[in-house]
């Protein structure tokens, strides 16, 4: 069942408008945690907010103009693509303009032609062909379980899909921290502060170029946490609880691992996907299982 | 020539057809004769363009025609192909003795042997009436023909100016170069027109000859090598092609099989066996592995070739022959088998294409990795993915030959075809470095082409027997996919210090190919849906009875996202004030203006960023040997499985 859509295009709307909120509020309470963690006090929760504000305020220093268009181009994307996934749309069209819009900031760093940022640039590549197939691996999953590409559908699929789907799940797990530039793959760019790469894709962004790429990384992580939901839709508590328990996980991950090499990433990525996504999808067909409810 | 046509049936689309196989021939034939340089330039312009004319002729009268099959005495003609053949035959053996190529000599004698034998023995009693048709189908290939492959040869007018100018090493051939490029297009044109089967392998192994003769227009050592490499191969699945001619009228001596509107009709039993060994010579001329090496190798020739090569002409004829047998193979193992082929060669030169730095081979890979994409639709075989397998053929088509071109227009200027040479093209040389970013988003991304078409695939394959296999190759190829083209998109547009301007204007005729090029890929994509409603849906309905498609909310989608696209660079226009330029960050080392650091004791060494190209992982030698490997087993358990139906 496709949802009306006018109420897909108000999904759509209050996703444009609440994500970034969410997103940032997520960001803060990640910054506590996190310094929770490591016995700080850490700032307070609406310090992303802070941050993004002041950054918006400074000069625009770029080394060629069309890092401007790269930039906006990969926030619009990454709006379109969660506005589209929000709007109960095809989940393989969400991954590709969710691809799309990482192209435009691998693009961004490209343009740049310094050294930490082209390194930063063939990483977030490498990153990419590391989750994305199991992304569409999960795409495919849902689409085994539900018989729709629709999140619309598989949203108001009433099985528990997260039985169907434990590996899937668990591998999409691994590319979620990917995703969140959480460590050990936080390797093209990374939310702390040096690395050795500086701060890779990022580098030579700054004051409100680089303002936009949070915001569309707030954007990013919402939608990423909308997959998750998906798998436990079936019951909206539960799906709740498993996002909290997710980032927590994630957190936890982030600093307790140290950074992988790419080469490591890369493989432990794809032989994931390679064995859990395909073996689970290839029970499901094999079995003839799936029931539609 | 006696021409008989069934009642009713429209007779100018009959002439249009024999037009389109004959006129590029009396073409190639003026070009021949005409001595002088500026007439003959003109001579391939004036052709080429009415050749374009009269495809788009075919498409505004036949294209709500159907099916039309023609009659015409064929005996005559099918003499005059005999003769040409053998002639061809003799000629190849005496350069093969010239040039010592004794497996080519081997294939070439088997195939004249198994020629003569048939033409002997058999062909007497033979009789096709039913020789010419036209379908959807084949209407979609002689647009492809047509459109692009003229517009390669008025390319190459001014290309092949500035070759010989360049290199002066080679002999002035040009009157022979343009007039092999139109005697392939008529091959092609009568390729996809033929429904004798004795005619499809005429036009066949004139496509073959062609390709060699083009390859090989250098005369260096490494041409001559290369094209003898394509020959083999293709004379290989020649002798496939004609085993599967013998076994048909040895199933059938009247010959009727021979026609394939009758051969696609009857039962598996009897057209399974042909079918897969026509779908041999499919995969040889398509370069899948582990024939790949011969389309890698062909890109010595000047750049129209390659272009002439890998969008319009030879390996269309290989996926347009086993899209044609698509529904013979649906839900057979020999189906399955030349779909992992498909499969494989897919991920795999994916693959290698990521460790090269050479564009010429980046985009032979790609082609490769396409074709294969194809074949794995087209061996399935269920409606949606023949849907699939055609609208793949287009869009590759389309992008793949302006990327050649651009390749071929950058390489004349910069004196290189090594992507590393090729930062910073933005700012040299605008106007191509953009329409070559076009080409590659078309290949890859949304909402282009390509990717319209792997995502249908995605859908298709999602339905169909062993679906979840081509699923998992489409998931990691198409990302890696991603990977290399937008490694090399990053190359172009890096903005190094000390560059400027160095287009010239001089080839306005190429300027004006590239436009058109890059006008059709975006416009293929914007009319994609009506392509596919008017052309390939009625095809697909004709052979399944089933309708294939994107969901219409979908394409609305896409079409607005290309819209967004298009708009986006606008908003440079707002950037112009407001910026503060900067230099890259450097971590605090001591640069000079131009990015050269500045040493110790005065020595200067300037900054040099070179992509990744994982040579460890994905080396050309290590990855083409597992596909090579892999894809000769499958094709030796392919063959054993005929010979048991067989015997």
């Amino acid at each position: 069942m496709i949802p009306e859509p006018f109420l897909s295009i108000l999904y759509a709307l209050v996703y444009v408008l609440v994500a970034p909120v969410l997103g940032g509020l997520i960001a803060g309470i990640d910054r506590k945690v996190t310094a929770r963690m490591q016995g700080r006090v850490g700032p307070p929760i609406l310090q992303p907010f802070y941050d993004v504000g002041k950054l918006f305020e400074k000069e625009n220093p770029v080394v060629t103009v069309t890092q401007n268009f790269y930039v906006l181009s990969y926030l619009v994307f990454m709006v379109v693509a969660g506005a589209l996934f929000f709007s109960g749309g095809d989940m393989l069209l969400v991954i590709f303009a969710f691809t799309l819009s990482h192209i435009f900031i691998v693009l961004g760093a490209y343009a740049a032609y310094s050294p930490y940022s082209h390194v930063g640039a063939e990483r977030e590549l490498l990153q990419i062909i590391a989750y994305e197939p199991m992304i569409i691996l999960t795409a495919v999953g849902m689409y085994m379980v539900t018989k729709s590409f629709f999140v619309g559908t598989i949203v108001a699929s009433s099985v528990p899909i997260i039985l169907y789907l434990p590996g899937v799940f668990i591998g999409f797990l691994i590319v979620l921290t990917i995703k969140l530039r959480k460590s050990p793959f936080d390797i093209s760019t990374s939310h702390h502060a040096h690395q050795e790469i500086v701060k890779g894709v990022t580098t030579d962004f700054a004051g409100p170029n680089f303002g936009k790429i949070e915001i569309a990384h707030w954007y990013e992580n919402v939608f990423l946490l909308g997959v998750i939901w998906l798998f436990f839709a079936w019951n909206p508590l539960i799906a709740i609880a498993a996002i909290i328990i997710v980032y927590f996980l994630e957190i936890l991950i982030d600093n307790t691992m140290s950074r992988f090499k790419w080469q490591l990433m890369l493989r432990s990525a794809w032989i994931i996907a390679g064995t859990l996504g395909i073996v689970n999808l290839g029970v499901l067909y094999y079995l003839g299982m799936v029931v539609m409810p | 020539m006696l021409i008989f046509l069934k009642g009713g049936y429209p007779v100018q689309i009959l002439q249009i057809l024999l037009y389109l196989i004959l006129f590029p021939l009396i073409a190639a034939l003026f070009i021949l004769i005409g001595r002088r340089d500026y007439g003959r330039d003109m001579i391939v312009k004036i052709s080429a363009i009415v050749i374009g004319i009269i495809t788009l002729a075919l498409l505004v009268l036949g294209w709500d025609k159907g099916t039309l099959i023609y009659s015409i005495a064929s005996e005559p003609v099918s003499q005059i192909m005999f003769i040409i053949e053998i002639i061809l035959a003799v000629a190849i053996v005496y350069l093969g003795i010239k040039y010592r190529k004794s497996l080519t000599i081997f294939l070439v004698l088997l195939q004249a042997g198994l020629l003569i034998w048939f033409e002997t023995s058999m062909a007497g009693q033979v009789h096709v009436e039913e020789n010419l048709f036209v379908d959807q189908f084949s209407i979609i290939m002689a647009m492809i023909i047509g459109i692009i492959g003229s517009l390669i040869c008025v390319y190459s007018v001014g290309y092949m100016k500035t070759y010989h100018l360049q290199h002066k090493e080679v002999q002035d051939r040009r009157s022979f170069f343009f007039a092999t490029l139109f005697i392939f297009l008529a091959a092609m044109f009568g390729l996809v027109f033929s429904n004798n089967l004795m005619w499809v392998f005429f036009f066949w192994e004139i496509t073959t000859i062609c390709s060699f003769l083009l390859i090989g227009y250098s005369k260096t050592e490494e041409a001559t090598n290369n094209s003898f490499l394509a020959l083999s191969m293709n004379l290989l699945g020649g002798v496939a092609f004609i085993a599967a001619i013998i076994y048909l009228v040895m199933s059938d001596p009247s010959g009727k099989l021979l026609s394939l509107n009758y051969l696609l009709a009857s039962s598996k039993a009897i057209a399974l066996v042909p079918a897969v060994l026509i779908c041999f010579a499919g995969i040889t001329k398509a370069a899948l592995m582990p024939f790949s090496s011969w389309l890698v190798g062909a890109m010595v020739a000047p750049t129209p070739v390659s272009a002439l090569l890998h969008s319009s002409t030879m390996v269309k004829a290989g996926v347009y022959i086993i899209v044609r047998f698509a529904p013979v193979l649906t839900g057979t193992t020999e189906g399955l088998i030349i779909s992992l082929i498909g499969g494989v060669t897919f991920l795999l030169a994916s693959c290698i294409a990521i460790s090269q730095t050479n564009a010429k081979k980046v985009l032979a890979y790609s082609t490769i990795a396409n074709l294969g994409l194809i074949v794995a639709c087209a061996g399935i075989g269920t409606y949606n993915l023949v849907w699939v397998a055609i609208l793949l053929i287009i869009f590759h088509a389309v992008a793949k030959s302006l990327l050649f071109l651009c390749v071929g227009s950058v390489e004349q200027q910069i004196g290189s075809r090594n992507i590393e040479d090729m930062g910073g093209l933005i700012v040299r040389m605008p106007k191509i470095a953009i329409m070559m970013f076009i080409g590659m988003a078309g290949m890859f991304l949304a909402p282009f082409g390509m990717l319209i078409s792997k995502w249908a695939a995605i859908e298709a394959f999602i339905t169909a027997p062993f679906g979840l296999i081509f699923i998992a190759i489409l998931a990691f190829g198409g990302s890696v996919t991603v990977f290399f083209w937008c490694k090399w998109m990053g190359k172009i547009i890096s903005v190094m210090r000390d560059q400027t301007v160095m287009e010239d204007s001089g080839r306005k005729e190429n300027y004006g190919v590239l436009y058109c090029l890059t006008g059709l890929v975006v416009l293929v994509c914007l009319i994609f849906p009506l392509i596919s409603s008017v052309l390939i849906e009625p095809f697909v309905f004709n052979i399944y009875g089933k309708i294939a498609g994107l969901a219409q909310a979908n394409i609305i989608i896409m079409v607005m996202m290309l819209c967004l696209l298009m708009i986006m660079p606008f908003s440079m226009l707002f950037y112009r004030k407001g910026v503060t330029p900067a230099t890259p960050y450097m971590g605090g080392v001591p640069m000079n203006d131009s990015m050269h650091y500045a040493g110790s004791l005065g020595i200067s060494r300037e900054l040099v960023l070179s992509n990744y190209y994982l040579e460890n992982m994905f080396g050309e030698a290590r990855v083409f040997m597992i596909g090579a490997a892999v894809c000769w087993a499958l094709l030796l358990f392919a063959g054993i499985m005929l010979l048991g139906v067989i015997l």
